[in-house]
């Protein structure tokens, strides 16, 4: 079973099972490849197993998911994470639920399509377990999660700012991306299994 | 030392969605071409995409940018079984279209077209958006490409029923998802790493 096939409930040599594995198996390999490149890298460089697991706890608690968000949590565990900074974790998805996707486009005809939402800060409260580099990490992905297309170039340069290299700014943007492509797939396939013809 | 982004400046940015061919401009600097080393070389998996800034710059982390593109690849272009191409490219335009990804929706509309023959139905998702009237199975696979894009997810039972209901087997239902779910992937890097301009003619 990989991580997917864990997260939907998807047992070996089960209906869904044959059909990931038939008729789609290089991306059900990928898909696994991918988790392990983000969370299970040759090399983490300065972007360490905390920050990773702590920003996928973020990101699955924001989409409501509890048992992806416990999948990570344990992870996060496991990478040595105080008390505290799970905490501060859990307060900042209470504090930051919302329901997307919003944003703003560029100006124009499809300005009448804009839709307000929140725009998340991290509390100050929480600025001191979290630290400066996580903080403005969970701010970005907050607005990736929810409200992408309000993107610009100063969202980048915020986190660039916060200590963050040019690479480990792509690598956390894939690794957000991947999360929203891994929770749908999950959501997706429990619900086909759940609803299997006998 | 600090890195710096980008900032782009004297383009112009489209306004509308459109099947135009379109350029993506980084707000982050990518791997010179001629400074790609052997490994971020092969993660590209198809060699001319060293001409892409956007390729580029993902190669940076190039473990994920291969596995992301074996993914893809997969997902839309292997013909075995499952929904035909030119609805996979409905979804990725579908999901693209909500999320208010430009580039994105430009580059799957025209394969959406193109696969389907259905230009102006594709048209009209395009002006329209996802709350559009086409037929009733694209319906059923825009409205599964909707509910699996909200965030919380809102697709259900309902969204499969509908998809069974006009032809849908399992196989094709997992593409609808896994087409659905992957451009939750792709917006997310075209819309926050960089943005998009007319292409030169």
């Amino acid at each position: 079973m990989d991580v997917i096939d864990t997260l939907s409930g998807i047992a070996p040599g089960s209906h869904l099972d044959s059909v990931r594995r038939t008729r789609r198996p290089v991306a059900r390999e990928h898909a696994q490849k991918s988790y392990e490149s983000l969370f299970t890298p040759a090399e983490f460089g300065d972007f360490g197993p905390l920050e990773r697991h702590a920003i996928a706890v973020f990101i699955a608690g924001l989409h409501g998911q509890d048992a992806i968000k416990a999948f990570y949590a344990e992870k996060l565990r496991s990478a040595a994470a105080t008390d505290a900074t799970r905490d501060a974790l859990d307060a900042e998805i209470a504090a930051a639920k919302a329901n997307g996707p919003y944003g703003a486009f560029p100006k124009g005809p499809l300005s009448k399509e804009d839709t307000k939402g929140p725009v998340h800060r991290v509390a100050n409260d929480h600025l001191e377990a979290l630290g400066p580099r996580l903080a403005a990490a969970l701010e970005h992905v907050h607005m990736l999660v929810f409200h992408p297309r309000d993107a610009d170039v100063r969202s980048l340069q915020a986190l660039l700012d916060a200590g963050w290299s040019t690479t480990e700014v792509v690598t956390l943007s894939q690794l957000v991306a991947f999360l929203s492509f891994q929770i749908r797939v999950v959501a997706g396939l429990k619900v086909l299994a759940a609803t299997a013809k006998a | 030392m600090t890195d710096k982004t980008i900032p782009q400046s004297g383009h112009v940015v489209p306004d509308v969605f459109t099947r135009d061919m379109l350029d993506w401009l980084p707000w982050l600097e990518p791997v010179a071409a001629d400074k790609m080393s052997e490994r971020q070389l092969a993660s590209l998996v198809d060699a001319a995409r060293v001409k892409s800034d956007y390729f580029r710059l993902l190669a940076r982390d190039p473990d994920v940018l291969e596995a992301r593109t074996r993914t893809d690849k997969d997902i839309f272009y292997n013909p075995d079984a499952g929904l035909p191409r030119a609805e996979r490219e409905l979804a990725a335009a579908s999901v693209s279209r909500l999320n208010g990804c430009i580039y994105c929706a430009s580059v799957h509309a025209r394969f959406a077209a193109t696969y389907s023959k259905r230009t102006d139905d594709v048209d009209k998702l395009l002006a329209q958006g996802t709350g559009v009237d086409l037929d009733k199975r694209w319906n059923a696979i825009v409205a599964a490409s909707v509910a699996l894009t909200e965030t919380p997810i809102s697709f259900g039972p309902k969204h499969i029923d509908a998809l069974r209901e006009v032809g849908l087997d399992d196989d094709a239902i997992v593409d609808v998802i896994n087409a659905a779910s992957f451009f939750n992937w792709a917006n997310r890097l075209m819309l926050s790493l960089g943005e998009p301009t007319p292409a030169k003619a």
